[in-house]
């Protein structure tokens, strides 16, 4: 492998796509056929509390009626202080989180500064829509994104639709599958600067709520020690929450009545 | 029709050597010293904003000397080749001595074949999971390459510092000996160096997935004191 180098009017900057493109085309995606069945992931959402964001996703994916993976994890980090998360066709979605961590890091290697928390949220934009031609066979990917900004000292959310349409919400944002329960949950106790513990209680129990209602959502499932991915956004960066403590209020949650 | 003058290759080599060297003793020296904890680099470098060490990838730094434009175009090259090798195979494949390397292709083709050579001399440090594994890669203008085991210099002083560290250097020192011998040595005996002089940064074994850190101001002034 020799080194990739440019001339300076042919240089692809900052960007790790251009640089891909320029080194290795990738080939267009073979028209697919459209009662193939893929890995789909399905619920995640994301809240604004207090010290920043809490993002969350149950573990299910689906291939139409089948579930074909118990343990997915559908919540990433970006970088230190961004994380994403998707729903949608499970392959395209897992690569695209890839290329968008890879494009973070490149970027702040090759310029020295990290990117703006927009300058993220607009980068991934950019890479959902250049997947819009997979997206129209079925093949659509629509991530959330959140992060702390640091220059503005709040966490902020952002979700996106296929054609790579950014839209920031203030307080909550849902997608995949079950989003429209999950949101409602989170919605009816949602309030202005919830703390970190009484957030991370009301993903657990929307994800949970989800569960019972839309099939393509996996509950958290104590006999096996599955519990949805729930990670924090803060000042201190990005932090996912340890399964012990899911456990905890898991038990809290259904011995509080959730059954009912 | 004009026949240009015969001059024997050795005379070109030695020319473009020359120019190379006189290039590269204008700049600032800049060093790498193995301690206990990963790779420390130290530049002479009064600006904050135009690196000579940077990041290139998980576990390896890059440090260069000479002509700002000219390293820092290799610099780039390699964040491009590491990243490009880490999404085609997998991060752990990604190693210094494949991209100590291409850099010696580059520069070595450069030096025989173009007009002007590269004035630079750079360094590709990458910290292993123990100590028995660190590198340390020491590349010419001219494409030739050194493994270094315990310190590098690269510069125009290089000769007179290298003795000095020699001195000072010893196995297993800790982040403050180390730092303290680097700067000693960068500095020599007529000068002190500020930290406004200075970049520091650290490949450490300690700090995670991207082992690169910046040692900086409060930091930098405290390690200095002590």
């Amino acid at each position: 492998m020799t080194l990739p180098t440019f001339s300076a009017s042919d240089d692809p900057g900052p960007s790790f796509a251009d640089l891909l493109r320029r080194t290795r085309p990738i080939d267009p995606l073979p028209q697919a056929p459209h009662d193939l069945a893929f890995t789909h992931g399905t619920t995640v959402l994301g809240v604004r509390y207090a010290d920043g964001v809490v993002m969350a996703g149950d573990r299910r994916a689906t291939s139409g009626n089948l579930i074909s993976h118990k343990t997915m994890e559908k919540v990433f980090p970006a970088d230190r202080f961004s994380g994403v998360a998707i729903a949608g066709a499970a392959g395209p979605a897992v690569e695209m989180v890839k290329l968008f961590q890879l494009q973070l890091e490149h970027y702040e290697k090759v310029e020295g500064v990290v990117l703006s928390l927009e300058g993220k949220a607009n980068q991934l934009g950019q890479m959902v829509r250049s997947n819009l031609p997979a997206a129209m066979q079925g093949l659509a990917v629509v991530p959330l994104f959140a992060g702390y900004d640091v220059l503005r000292g709040t966490g902020r959310l952002f979700e996106y639709d296929v054609t790579g349409g950014r839209y920031e919400e203030l307080d909550h944002v849902a997608s995949g599958s079950g989003s429209l329960h999950a949101d409602t949950v989170v919605k009816l106790g949602f309030r202005d600067g919830l703390s970190r513990d009484d957030t991370i209680d009301l993903v657990v129990n929307a994800l949970y709520r989800t569960a019972e209602e839309d099939s393509a959502t996996g509950g958290p499932d104590l006999v096996r020690g599955i519990f949805p991915v729930v990670a924090t956004i803060t000042v201190d960066g990005y932090q996912r929450v340890e399964d012990a403590e899911l456990r905890t209020r898991v038990e809290a949650l259904i011995a509080g009545g959730a059954t009912s | 029709m004009t026949m240009p003058f015969y001059v024997a290759p050795e005379q070109v080599m030695k020319d473009r050597a020359d120019y190379a060297r006189k290039g590269i003793a204008r700049g600032r020296s800049a060093v790498a010293v193995l301690y206990a904890d990963g790779i420390l680099i130290a530049a002479e470098n009064s600006s904050a904003t135009l690196h000579k060490v940077s990041e290139i990838y998980d576990r390896i730094a890059f440090a260069g000397v000479g002509k700002y434009n000219e390293f820092d175009q290799l610099r780039i090259a390699g964040v491009r080749h590491a990243d490009l090798k880490g999404y085609q195979y997998s991060r752990e494949d990604v190693d210094a001595r494949s991209l100590a390397n291409a850099y010696a292709q580059m520069l070595g083709q450069i030096f025989t074949h173009e007009m002007k050579p590269m004035e630079v001399e750079i360094l590709v440090c990458e910290v292993g999971l123990d100590a028995a594994q660190d590198q340390v890669f020491h590349i010419l203008y001219d494409g030739s390459v050194v493994d270094e085991d315990t310190y590098s210099v690269i510069g125009g002083d290089a000769e007179a510092i290298g003795a000095r560290l020699e001195a000072a250097f010893q196995p297993g020192l800790d982040l403050a000996g180390a730092l303290g011998a680097a700067v000693s040595a960068l500095a020599g005996p007529d000068r002190t160096l500020t930290p406004g002089e200075l970049e520091v940064a650290v490949l450490s074994r300690a700090n995670g997935r991207r082992a690169f850190r910046r040692i900086e101001d409060p930091e930098l002034i405290t390690l200095l004191a002590t």
